[in-house]
This record gives C-alpha cells, sequence and structure tokens, in this order.
C-alpha cells in the first residue's frame, strides 16, 4: 500500500510571534543568591516564560521577551527571591 | 471452520464484537436502548474475559470525548449511545471526525422527543449525516457483530482514517435474541491489524490538534480530505467485505447489498432492521407477478450513489423507505438518492415513503400494500401523484 497523506489538524508548538514582553508594566527581577531552586516560579508562571536552565548558576531566567508581567512569581516564591521593578 | 453460536441480543452482540476487536478503552452514559451494551463490556472487564478499562463520566459529550481522548493516545476505544444521548454528544461528535481519529460508536436508534420516547427510528442517527463519520446499519444481530468488527478495520485504514458508527434499530435488534456466531479469537485477530491512526499523542513529542489553521484555505482542505477519505472508503468497504466473507463465509456486499434485483423493475430501498421485512414483501410480491428487486444501504456514509445507479439503471420505478425524515423536505435517504441518481442520469421515478416514525410498528403486509399501490400507479399514470408519502397505519 502506497504512503497515504493526510491533511491533519495538527501544530508543533514553537516560540510565539507576538512579543507580549511590551504589555509589561512591571518587570519581574529574580536575586539568584536568594534562589532555593523549587522551580515553583516555572510551575505557575501562566506564559511558561520562566525558563530552567540546570547548568547555569542562575538555575532560573526569565524570557522578558514575553513576560507580561503579571507577578504570579513574586507571588509563589516561598522565600521572595522575585521583586517586581516598575518598568522604564 | 467450527461455528460457535449463541443466542445474543443486537446489543450483545455489539459488546462480543468489541471484545474480540481487543478495545482497550470504552466510555459511555446510560440510555435506553443502549444500556446493555455496557453493561455486557463490564461484565467481561470485570469477570477478566477482557483487558479493557471503562470509564464512568456524567453525560455522553464527557463520554465521546473520554473516547477520543484515549483513541488519540493510541488505542482501540468504543462507546455507544443512542438518541438524547448522540443529541448531546453532537459536538464531539464533529470534533472526533476533523481530528481524523479512528473510533467505533455504536447508535442503538431511538426517536428523539418532544414528546419523551424510547421506540426505534432513525432520526437520531440520520442526524448525523454531516459530520464525516463513517455510517452504516445493520440488518439483524449476526451483521451486527461482524459489521463492529469490519468497521474498527475500515476506520483505522490509512485511505480512510475517521471514526464510524452503526446504527442497530432499538429493540427490534437490540433487545431480540437471535442466533449469532461468535468467530474465533484468532480469526479476528488475523483480520484485524494492531491499531493504526495518523498520528499519536505522546509526552515527550509535543503536537497540538485543532488549533486555529492561520489560513482558513487550509481548514477548507482539512474538510476537503474528510470528503475525500470518506468517498475513498468504498473501495476499502469493498474489501473489507471481500475478507470478511472468505474468512467466515458471510458476505454483506459492502456498501449495499441486492435481493432478487437482477431481473427487477421495480426496487425497493430501504436501510436497518425493516429491511428483513422487505424481503418478506418481496418474496410475497413475487409470488404475486411483480418484478420486484430489493436494495439495502448498508451503508449511508460514503452514500453508495454510482451502486445504486448501476442496479437501478433501466428500472421502472423505485421508492425509498425511510425511517426518519427532514421536516419541511423530505425523507434523508430519498433526498440522497435522488440528487445522486439525477446527477447520474438514471431516469427512474423515485417516490419516498416516511414510515415507521417514533417507533410506530410497520410490517411487510404494509410495504407490499405500499409497494402494489406505486406499481399500479406508474404502470397505470406513468407518474408519481404523491412523491413523499407519509404512511400511517
Amino acid at each position: 500500500m502506497s504512503e497515504i497523506s493526510h491533511i491533519l489538524p495538527l501544530s508543533k508548538p514553537k516560540e510565539g510571534i507576538s512579543r507580549t514582553g511590551t504589555w509589561r508594566l512591571k518587570k519581574p527581577v529574580i536575586d539568584h543568591s536568594k534562589c532555593v531552586k523549587c522551580m515553583m516560579c516555572w510551575l505557575h508562571c501562566p506564559e511558561s516564560t520562566i525558563d530552567v536552565v540546570e547548568s547555569s548558576d542562575k538555575f532560573v531566567e526569565v524570557n522578558y521577551d514575553f513576560c507580561k508581567g503579571c507577578g504570579v512569581c513574586a507571588n509563589v516564591c516561598p522565600v521572595k527571591a522575585i521583586s517586581m521593578v516598575p518598568e522604564g | 471452520m467450527k461455528l460457535v453460536v449463541m443466542h445474543l441480543t443486537g446489543n450483545y452482540a455489539v459488546a462480543w464484537a468489541v471484545k474480540l476487536s481487543r478495545v482497550k478503552v470504552v466510555s459511555a452514559y446510560p440510555i435506553t436502548p443502549q444500556t446493555t451494551i455496557v453493561e455486557k463490556i463490564s461484565e467481561f472487564v470485570e469477570s477478566g474475559m477482557m483487558d479493557a478499562k471503562i470509564v464512568r463520566v456524567e453525560s455522553e459529550h464527557s463520554a465521546l470525548a473520554t473516547v477520543f481522548g484515549a483513541a488519540s493516545s493510541g488505542v482501540r476505544a468504543f462507546t455507544a449511545t443512542s438518541s438524547h444521548g448522540l443529541m448531546y454528544m453532537y459536538e464531539m461528535v464533529w470534533w472526533s471526525a476533523g481530528a481524523r481519529v479512528p473510533i467505533v460508536m455504536a447508535i442503538v436508534t431511538r426517536t428523539i422527543g418532544a414528546p419523551w420516547n424510547i421506540w426505534s427510528d432513525h432520526s437520531d442517527f440520520m442526524s448525523q449525516r454531516d459530520t464525516g463519520w463513517l455510517m452504516m446499519f445493520a440488518e439483524h444481530n449476526q451483521e451486527v457483530l461482524d459489521s463492529v468488527i469490519q468497521l474498527f478495520r475500515i476506520s483505522e485504514d490509512p485511505r480512510v482514517y475517521l471514526p464510524g458508527m452503526i446504527a442497530l434499530d432499538a429493540f427490534i435488534l437490540s433487545h431480540t435474541t437471535e442466533p449469532v456466531d461468535i468467530p474465533d479469537q484468532s480469526l479476528v485477530d488475523s483480520f484485524l491489524p494492531g491499531r493504526r491512526q495518523p498520528y499519536t499523542f505522546k509526552s515527550g513529542d509535543p503536537i497540538t490538534m485543532g488549533n486555529l489553521p492561520s489560513n482558513p484555505r487550509d481548514n477548507m482542505r482539512m474538510r476537503w480530505d474528510v470528503h475525500k477519505s470518506l468517498v475513498a472508503a468504498k473501495k476499502v468497504i469493498t474489501e473489507v467485505d471481500r475478507e470478511w466473507s472468505k474468512l467466515t463465509g458471510r458476505s454483506y456486499g459492502g456498501l449495499i447489498e441486492c435481493y432478487m434485483c437482477s431481473d427487477a423493475k421495480y426496487f425497493i430501498i430501504g436501510a436497518g432492521a425493516w429491511v428483513g421485512d422487505m424481503r418478506e414483501a418481496v418474496d410475497m410480491l413475487r409470488s404475486e407477478g411483480y418484478e420486484v428487486g430489493l436494495i439495502k444501504l448498508r451503508f449511508v456514509r460514503p452514500f453508495p450513489a454510482e451502486e445504486l445507479a448501476e442496479v437501478m439503471r433501466g428500472g421502472k420505478g423505485a421508492i425509498v423507505f425511510d425511517r426518519s425524515v427532514s421536516a419541511g423536505s423530505a425523507g434523508p435517504l430519498y433526498l440522497d438518492t435522488v440528487a445522486h441518481l439525477g446527477a447520474l442520469n438514471v431516469e427512474v421515478p423515485v417516490k419516498n415513503v416516511i414510515a415507521g416514525i417514533a417507533g410506530v410498528d410497520v410490517t411487510y403486509n404494509d410495504i407490499a400494500s405500499v409497494v402494489r399501490s406505486f406499481i399500479e400507479e406508474i404502470e397505470s399514470k406513468g407518474v408519481v401523484s404523491n412523491y413523499v408519502e407519509w404512511y400511517f397505519r
């Protein structure tokens, strides 16, 4: 039987086109010296803009191209390592 | 071949076929007259005769969503419903066809309210005809069992990759016992290959199904592909019927089955359990000298247009019996039949008889009397005066 290809409603996830970081009024800034690597910020970020980079000293980094500045990460951080700093 | 014959209701025949097809996930919500299908499957699972997971849900919408989810992740999955349950499921019926996920669903046909009524007509089933599912009818309980197994095979064929539903008439089949041959598990295993589907959701390989297309043209092409695949399914259906016949000795003709058609001038066209009564009517009319044949529509999606045209070309007239109606127009089987015959230049007068709605009993005597007056009208006047007739006994 020859290969049959159908037109399927599938897509692969990739980084978005819209830079939603420009919407931000306050910016989360991480104090890496306080971070306990619990990954609560990574888990709770509604936009998946917190990347865990295990090999890096920083461990967690915010992707500011897409972070909308909602502050959920700062709120859930158990050691208050994230502060919301007004933009610009 | 060793015959293992058991006395099964139509619903138990479905359950046996699901077990033989090695279905892994079943989810359903109880509704008369479907319920005993899933009750029987639950017994199989509970007693260890069947290795499957039964997922209890709070509605039919969730039942099909569950089955769709299970099937998307790579297992054979099954559900069954009737009437209002199918209405409640309607959104997911479209969604699973658009997603191209092979699923099999049994519809124990039951009329739709208001008023409340549990008896058989085809209103629930026929209302699904635009969804993109394979749609077939069974005439008797052996055909129910054989067809459920065949439908898994057709649905999972790479040329098709669409879900399929099979209609069995409430009570007339669903709760009536008939002798049914249960094929050997090894025979079914040889007929049904391992699960095939166009994509599978797996952890570690994220894909999204059903996102907004960036261009509606892509969306239109997806719908076109559903249509093309249903048309392509005709060949698959015929092949599958032939192969099943080699294994079991039982053939149902694939898309349509003809009875006494070769020399017939007039045709009775119907689908579902009352095709059995139509056979009796043909025998009776033949003994009276009428040149009548019967065309059983086994599949209504894909619609067997060319197959009907081939049989009916040169005929003098036909009656399509519909057990549902597109209110304000005519019976759905009739509408499909006349549209395609007309386009294929088959110039045969076709009459529509709407009967058996809401479970009104229709006997072979009724069918024969309708056919007799139709033939007499054509022979004497050459035209059909009342082309959509509501038949009340």
